[in-house]
């Protein structure tokens, strides 16, 4: 892997937009750090960082300059590798129409090593055994900017996960922020990322270069704000199919669905099907969906799981558990989002220790 | 507008107590108003026209909700005359603003607004449409969505199921790309308890949701409350949060009881 130093990211994001890609990262919006186009470094939200505990997020002001000196976003890469809304197809007149399936040119700028392991968990779920052409679209259409975690935040436990915090594949360039003089150490994960590198103003990395983007790593590894013991997991969740900690913490969820819309790797969703006035034309569309609407699991007119304890299971033993059996792999990542975002700051490292 | 040899299903829209914003929304459809004129026959709708044309109805849009007793008959008639009947907005569905007056004296009220109290026939309390009549269907909101109405009209004219989901704002903000005004700012809001539909209109303005759309399928409003004392809300504003347009639908009233007897247990 080649490194190299590069003071700016102001030329990267030029040479991205030069090839056609739509430059998307972090700035702040509506008092959070979200995910948005930007066309210059500028727009990066420097001296800005977050603060997040369960149910509790706010954007702060740092005491230096850091551009990414922030944990997870609300936004994840699941916005742009399945779309909230995505049109399948028509029938017009009887005949079938396939929708043409956008796949926007992005280069995410910002997306963490917990985000990059999202995406491998979606890159198994639709390109495994059913492969979603659609998706692949999609995935393919993205150029993917890793920074390395410098600041974990509150709800984080990449590390227990073993994702992060240093992004080590996935990605097509990957940064790590370095101070004193700001610069950022630069690394190529792809022949396309390479090719971009060539197109901006480098210089060779040092040794010491090298050593304090480690160093940057290894510290951020130190500040996890949250831990899973992760031995035996699979087994033990499934195990405890009758604890009565279901009914207790479904006593304090909503069942409103926002730990499973700002999870990463999160995939479920529902078809809604619409026809026009004159009935000639239907269209199918698929929308996000959760396991938590009492829709989603409804069979024969009424829910399969129709209480909150039910709910909650089926959500954190598919993520912990069934996810290994379904996929081989976790379906958790360790970004914390479901635990920042729950808005009665349920928080999943907690019940983890308390049902097993 | 119907020809002889029309067979398009006739429409009627019928009004109650409210403030015909729901009735308005169908003529705020203006780029779908064309089609949907097309593909039914609006046979009664006074809002639009002052020509009434003769029952039965295939569907009858019926907004607001029932509070004197002309009301009570004239529902029952709607009922009579219609094939299929859907309730639009929190009047018709839920008893709306106006059920307000189940928590108080509406005689008293009627005393202190009206000169000749007397000549103001009216019920004790605002009931739904569905108190009184089967409903088909119910359409929430204050006023309802626009893409609600015509979805369903439009399974009305297929003979199929409207896709109105009964989960929590929280989904269609979430997939809008709003962030979280509780979470992020701190902001109280009631959408985790209330039924989609609007589109998360005031959280994409950064405001808290006021509960428009009443209850969703699953309310745990015993744990939204407790976070909203978090947040710094009181007793009185927590009731207050509940009781709106939707105020006697049963998880807001609940919602507001347990708000008023958790003071009193805590007090």
């Amino acid at each position: 892997m080649d490194t190299a130093v590069a003071d700016s990211l102001d030329p990267l994001i030029a040479e991205l937009r030069s090839r056609g890609f739509a430059v998307v990262g972090p700035t702040v919006r509506d008092r959070a750090i979200r995910f948005a186009e930007i066309t210059g470094a500028a727009e990066l939200p420097a001296g800005q960082g977050d603060e997040q505990d369960p149910g509790h997020y706010r954007v702060v002001e740092r005491d230096d300059e850091l551009m990414f000196g922030f944990a997870a976003s609300p936004d994840s890469a699941k916005r742009y590798t399945q779309p909230p809304r995505q049109a399948l197809f028509r029938m017009r007149e009887g005949t079938v129409e396939e929708a043409e399936q956008e796949a926007p040119r992005v280069a995410l700028l910002g997306v963490r090593a917990c985000d990059l392991a999202a995406i491998a968990v979606q890159d198994r779920v639709f390109l495994g055994r059913h492969p979603d052409p659609a998706y692949r679209k999609r995935r393919e259409a993205l150029f993917l900017v890793a920074v390395n975690c410098a600041v974990p935040g509150g709800t984080c436990f990449c590390v227990s996960m073993g994702t992060g915090p240093k992004a080590t594949a996935g990605f097509d360039l990957a940064l790590t922020e370095l101070t004193e003089p700001h610069r950022f150490l630069v690394e190529t994960g792809s022949e396309r990322g390479a090719d971009v590198l060539a197109g901006i103003p480098h210089r060779p990395a040092s040794a010491a270069d090298v050593a304090a983007a480690e160093e940057v790593s290894r510290v951020a590894a130190t500040r996890m704000g949250r831990e899973v013991d992760t031995e035996n997991i699979q087994e033990s969740l499934a195990a405890a199919h009758d604890s009565p900690r279901w009914a207790e913490v479904a006593g304090r969820c909503l069942a409103c669905t926002n730990c499973t819309m700002a999870c990463p790797t999160c995939f479920c969703t529902t078809v809604e099907d619409a026809t026009d006035f004159t009935g000639s034309l239907a269209e199918r569309t698929e929308v996000w969906d959760s396991c938590f609407t009492l829709a989603y699991s409804e069979v024969g007119g009424s829910p399969v799981r129709g209480s909150g304890p039910a709910r909650y299971r089926q959500w954190l033993t598919h993520k912990f558990s069934t996810w290994y059996d379904q996929f081989g792999v976790s379906g958790c990542v360790g970004c914390g989002r479901c635990i920042t975002w729950c808005p009665t700051g349920i928080d999943v490292t907690e019940e983890l220790r308390c049902i097993r | 507008m119907a020809g002889p040899a029309s067979r398009r299903p006739k429409l009627a829209v019928w009004k109650f107590a409210s403030c015909d914003g729901c009735q308005l929304t169908l003529l705020d459809c203006e780029d779908e108003l064309p089609a949907v004129a097309g593909a039914v026959d609006i046979a009664h709708f006074t809002e639009a026209s002052s020509a009434d044309g003769p029952g039965p109805y295939d569907l009858s849009l019926v907004e607001g909700s029932i509070t004197t007793p002309d009301d009570l008959r004239r529902i029952q008639h709607v009922r009579r005359v219609s094939k299929r009947l859907v309730t639009i907005g929190a009047c018709a569905t839920a008893g709306g603003i106006q059920a307000l007056r189940d928590f108080a004296d509406v005689r008293e009220y009627a005393s202190v607004v009206y000169a000749r109290p007397e000549y103001v026939a009216t019920l004790a309390r605002s009931t739904p449409i569905s108190a009184h009549v089967p409903v088909d269907f119910e359409l929430r909101g204050c006023p309802i969505d626009k893409r609600q109405l015509l979805e369903v009209i439009a399974a009305f004219l297929a003979g199929r199921r409207p896709c109105v989901p009964a989960h929590s704002v929280c989904v269609e903000c979430k997939a809008r790309g709003n962030v979280c005004v509780l979470v992020a700012h701190g902001t109280p809001c009631l959408g985790p308890v209330t039924q989609a539909g609007c589109g998360a209109l005031c959280p994409a303005f950064n405001r808290g949701c006021y509960g428009c759309f009443g209850p969703m399928e699953s309310p745990n409003a015993r744990a939204l409350n407790a976070r909203l004392r978090e947040l710094g809300m009181s007793t009185p504003e927590l009731v207050r949060i509940y009781r709106t347009f939707n105020a006697t639908e049963e998880p807001f009233r609940q919602a507001a009881e347990q708000a008023e007897q958790s003071e009193e247990a805590d007090g």
